[in-house]
């Protein structure tokens, strides 16, 4: 299996990042650059053209209008003139909206990942897995997604990618059991990390909903000194429906921030700074690749910078 | 909600059209601005979305409004009957060969519902009498075999798998273990990938030239964004879909990806993948998922009904009878059976936006019971007494109650409803021309 999956070269994680996210970028540059070409001053269709551009990066018609709101603001406030400087401030704008503080976990702590279906859980789990265990850290996975077929598996072959021990029940066990199982087991052997894979549940399924709080009620029970932090995998060609995602979930289970993945596509992920300024939700991680290194801590400059 | 939200102000924007005979290009464009923004909320891309909106426009600028209907229900009509046009028609069959097995390959982006989906369609083929095999393609994703394997052992369709072979490779020696096991359709699950993943991609050419499919099936999220159009397209360009299904369509999204993915690609949507069990598919309602993606299904359910329930031929004749004042209580008695038609007026006002607050507030009993009595009042007169109310004096007032199981003060509250009802009548048919008969109901109740 390893042949196959290593049959893209190894690059940088900087690298990584900028080619995966390369194709986003030079779309929505090269249309801004044309617009400044274009325009030669800041005219209504200026804006609604650059309206168009955030759209399209399913930032949503709200955020995006207030965006704009902001950024004439700051043009008429610098008496700002030149097409080709709007590009700037609006990065500033896209950046400072986005920033969050840094996720450095102390031991113990208890990462806790849930989001719907197919959105990346398992696989980011593993990238994590890696990237902590790299750093030195004692880390252990618990594979709560009872319910999925070949879940299981799946995280097992990612902790033996990682190096890193895991706690397993199988298919059709107790997910709560699993992690009350998995908390023994990280005081015990006395672990930095523990990383919980969760089924993929849409949010709108209440009794699922249900099941994530009990798990989350098992950990709060039972390890008290652990600090505890809820991830929620969004896939970043998710739409608008990711805002409604991060209410329930962060409703359910007091979810931290948000972890965007398959950006090395060509979607962008707007939908982020939507949740960032309705539910005050950071984005903390970034998935770029199937691979163990795809993994990216979120940096607001950066994605502001990937983005336009 | 966000959801209830967007209804009312549709509505509020329709609302501002209405009263006048033909829709001015100035009223559908303040309408249109609504909808466009409901669809971009509902995901649809904004190109699509700009296409869409300028054909509602030509068609709806002109546009003569139906008479029993206000222009912001006529747009709206508009609206909706477009939209299921793009849509397309039902076309959830499976295109079998003549010389099997019939090959249909799932293809699509990573974690678009792909595996769920094979089993899905392995499951379904079984039942309508078929002898399925699934195919493990996917030698990427770790587990992925694994995740077949149980997926078809839980359906009883048999999973064939090579291990981390060459996907090409896997699917010659498929076709051959079909053919010579005597299964008549094959079903490949393929890795998730990226449309701009070039060697990916060549590796699903290949595999179509190596099995000719009869079907290759775009699984797509239903919850995707406005890439959906980038994707679905490359897709297509590439291997020549012969239909979409759309995954998780249990969930709450809108699913504006579905029309987006019907523009550029001009496609049938097969299928609705609608739950993590594997017998919730079902086949795809263009129709059902217009309504979604507008977030009004309710209103144009209503409309709908106002529709059926509104005889044109007799609205017509009801406005003559009320330009020459013959107004009976005959046509009163009418007027409340269209009403009931329509599932009587708390279903009405709970379908019209902003209308639940107001039936919440409504005693539905109580108003229905009131409905009621009207009725029976009305039914306990001679037709000689509806046509001409003024005969009605003590004894036959007590003899409409006896026989309604009302008392004489209802049968007078009701008469001095009616004089009013008419006096209004009058006025309104003195206002011209403007004031068509049966866009309102009239009358209290
Ligand atoms: N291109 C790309 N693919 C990704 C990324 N993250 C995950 N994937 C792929 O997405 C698919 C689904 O990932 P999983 O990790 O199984 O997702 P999940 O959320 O655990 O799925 P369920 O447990 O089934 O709900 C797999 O094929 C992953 O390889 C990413 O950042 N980029
Ligand atoms: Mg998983």
């Amino acid at each position: 299996m390893s042949e196959v999956n290593e049959k893209k070269e190894k690059k940088g994680l900087f690298a990584r990042l900028k080619e995966g996210m390369s194709k986003t970028r030079e779309s929505i540059t090269h249309a801004i650059d044309t617009l400044a070409g274009v325009y030669k001053e800041l005219d209504d269709d200026f804006y609604d053209e650059l309206e168009m551009i955030l759209i399209s990066a399913d930032v949503g018609v709200a955020t995006t209008e207030k965006i704009i709101d902001k950024l004439k603001e700051e043009v008429r406030a610098r008496r700002e003139g030149n097409p080709e400087n709007v590009k700037g401030i609006l990065k500033e704008i896209v950046a400072d909206m986005m920033q969050a503080e840094p996720f450095n976990p102390q031991s113990p702590t208890v990462v806790l990942v849930v989001g719907v279906n197919g959105v990346g859980k398992t696989t980011t789990i593993g990238k994590l897995g890696c990237y902590y265990k790299e750093q030195g850290k004692n880390v252990i996975l618990a594979a709560a997604d009872t319910f999925r077929a070949a879940a299981t598996e799946q995280l097992t072959i990612w902790a033996q990618r990682a190096g890193v021990p895991i706690v397993a029940h199988g298919e059709g066990a107790d997910p709560a059991a699993v992690v009350f199982d998995a908390v023994a087991s990280a005081k015990a052997k006395k672990a930095d990390l523990l990383i919980i894979d969760t089924a993929g549940r849409l949010h709108n399924k209440t009794h699922l909903m249900e099941e994530l709080k009990k798990i989350r009620r098992v950990i709060d029970r039972d390890f008290p000194e652990a600090t505890v932090r809820v991830f929620m995998v969004l896939d970043g060609t998710t739409g608008q429906n990711g805002v409604s995602q991060a209410r329930v979930f962060r409703d359910a289970v007091d979810v931290d921030g948000i972890i965007l993945t398959k950006l090395d596509g060509t979607a962008k992920g707007g939908v982020v700074i939507s949740i960032q300024e309705e539910l005050k939700l950071p984005v903390y991680f970034i998935g770029v690749g199937e691979q163990k290194e795809d993994l990216q801590v979120f940096d607001p400059k950066d994605y502001a910078e990937a983005i336009f | 909600m966000a959801f209830e939200g967007l209804t009312d102000k549709l509505q509020a924007a329709f609302s501002k059209l209405s009263g006048r005979g033909k829709l001015t290009e100035k009223d559908v464009k303040e309408a249109m601005r609504e909808v466009r923004m409901a669809l971009l909320e509902a995901d649809v891309n904004f190109l699509v979305v700009k296409d869409f909106i300028k054909k509602v426009t030509d068609r709806a600028v002109g546009e003569q409004v139906f008479d029993t209907l206000n222009a912001g229900q006529t747009v709206v009509k508009i609206v909706r009957e477009e939209m299921t046009a793009m849509m397309g028609g039902t076309h959830s069959r499976i295109e079998f060969t003549g010389n099997p097995p019939t090959v249909i390959m799932l293809i699509g982006l990573q974690g678009a519902g792909k595996t769920t989906l094979a089993g899905k369609l392995a499951g379904m083929l079984l039942k309508q009498g078929k002898k399925p095999m699934l195919v493990a393609a996917d030698v990427y994703r770790p587990a992925a075999i694994k995740q077949l394997q149980i997926v078809g052992s839980q359906v009883n369709v048999p999973v064939f798998e090579m291990g981390q072979d060459k996907p090409v490779s896997i699917v010659r020696a498929a076709k051959k273990e079909a053919i010579r096991t005597l299964h008549d359709v094959m079903i490949v699950d393929t890795a998730g990938r990226l449309q701009i993943d070039d060697t990916l991609m060549t590796e699903l050419e290949d595999i179509k030239a190596e099995l000719n499919p009869q079907e290759i099936l775009l699984v797509v999220d239903a919850m995707t964004g406005q890439e959906a159009v980038n994707v679905a397209k490359t897709f297509d360009e590439r291997l020549n879909l012969t239909g979409v299904v759309l995954s998780k369509l249990d969930g709450d999204t809108r699913g504006g990806a579905a029309l987006s993915i019907r523009a550029v690609t001009g496609k049938p949507i097969k299928f609705a993948s609608i739950g993590e069990k594997l017998d919730q598919i079902e086949p795809f309602h263009p129709d059902r998922m217009a309504s979604r993606i507008l977030g009004m299904g309710d209103v144009l359910t209503l409309i709908d009904k106002a529709v059926e329930a509104v005889d044109e031929k007799k609205a017509v004749e009801l406005e003559q009878k009320l330009r020459k004042n013959q107004f009976t209580l005959e046509d009163f008695l009418e007027q409340f059976q269209q009403v009931r038609k329509m599932g009587g007026m708390a279903d009405m006002l709970s379908m019209l936006p902003g209308g639940n607050k107001i039936a919440s507030e409504v005693d539905e009993d109580e108003v229905n019971k009131s409905m009621g009595k009207t009725e029976a009042i009305i039914r306990s007169m001679t037709p000689k007494e509806r046509r001409n109310p003024g005969i009605l004096n003590a004894s036959r007032k007590r003899r409409i109650a006896a026989g309604s199981g009302t008392t004489v003060q209802q049968v007078n509250q009701l008469l001095k409803q009616f004089e009013q009802s008419q006096q209004m009548m009058k006025q309104f048919t003195k206002m011209g021309k403007g004031g068509k008969f049966g866009r309102k109901f009239p009358f209290k109740f």
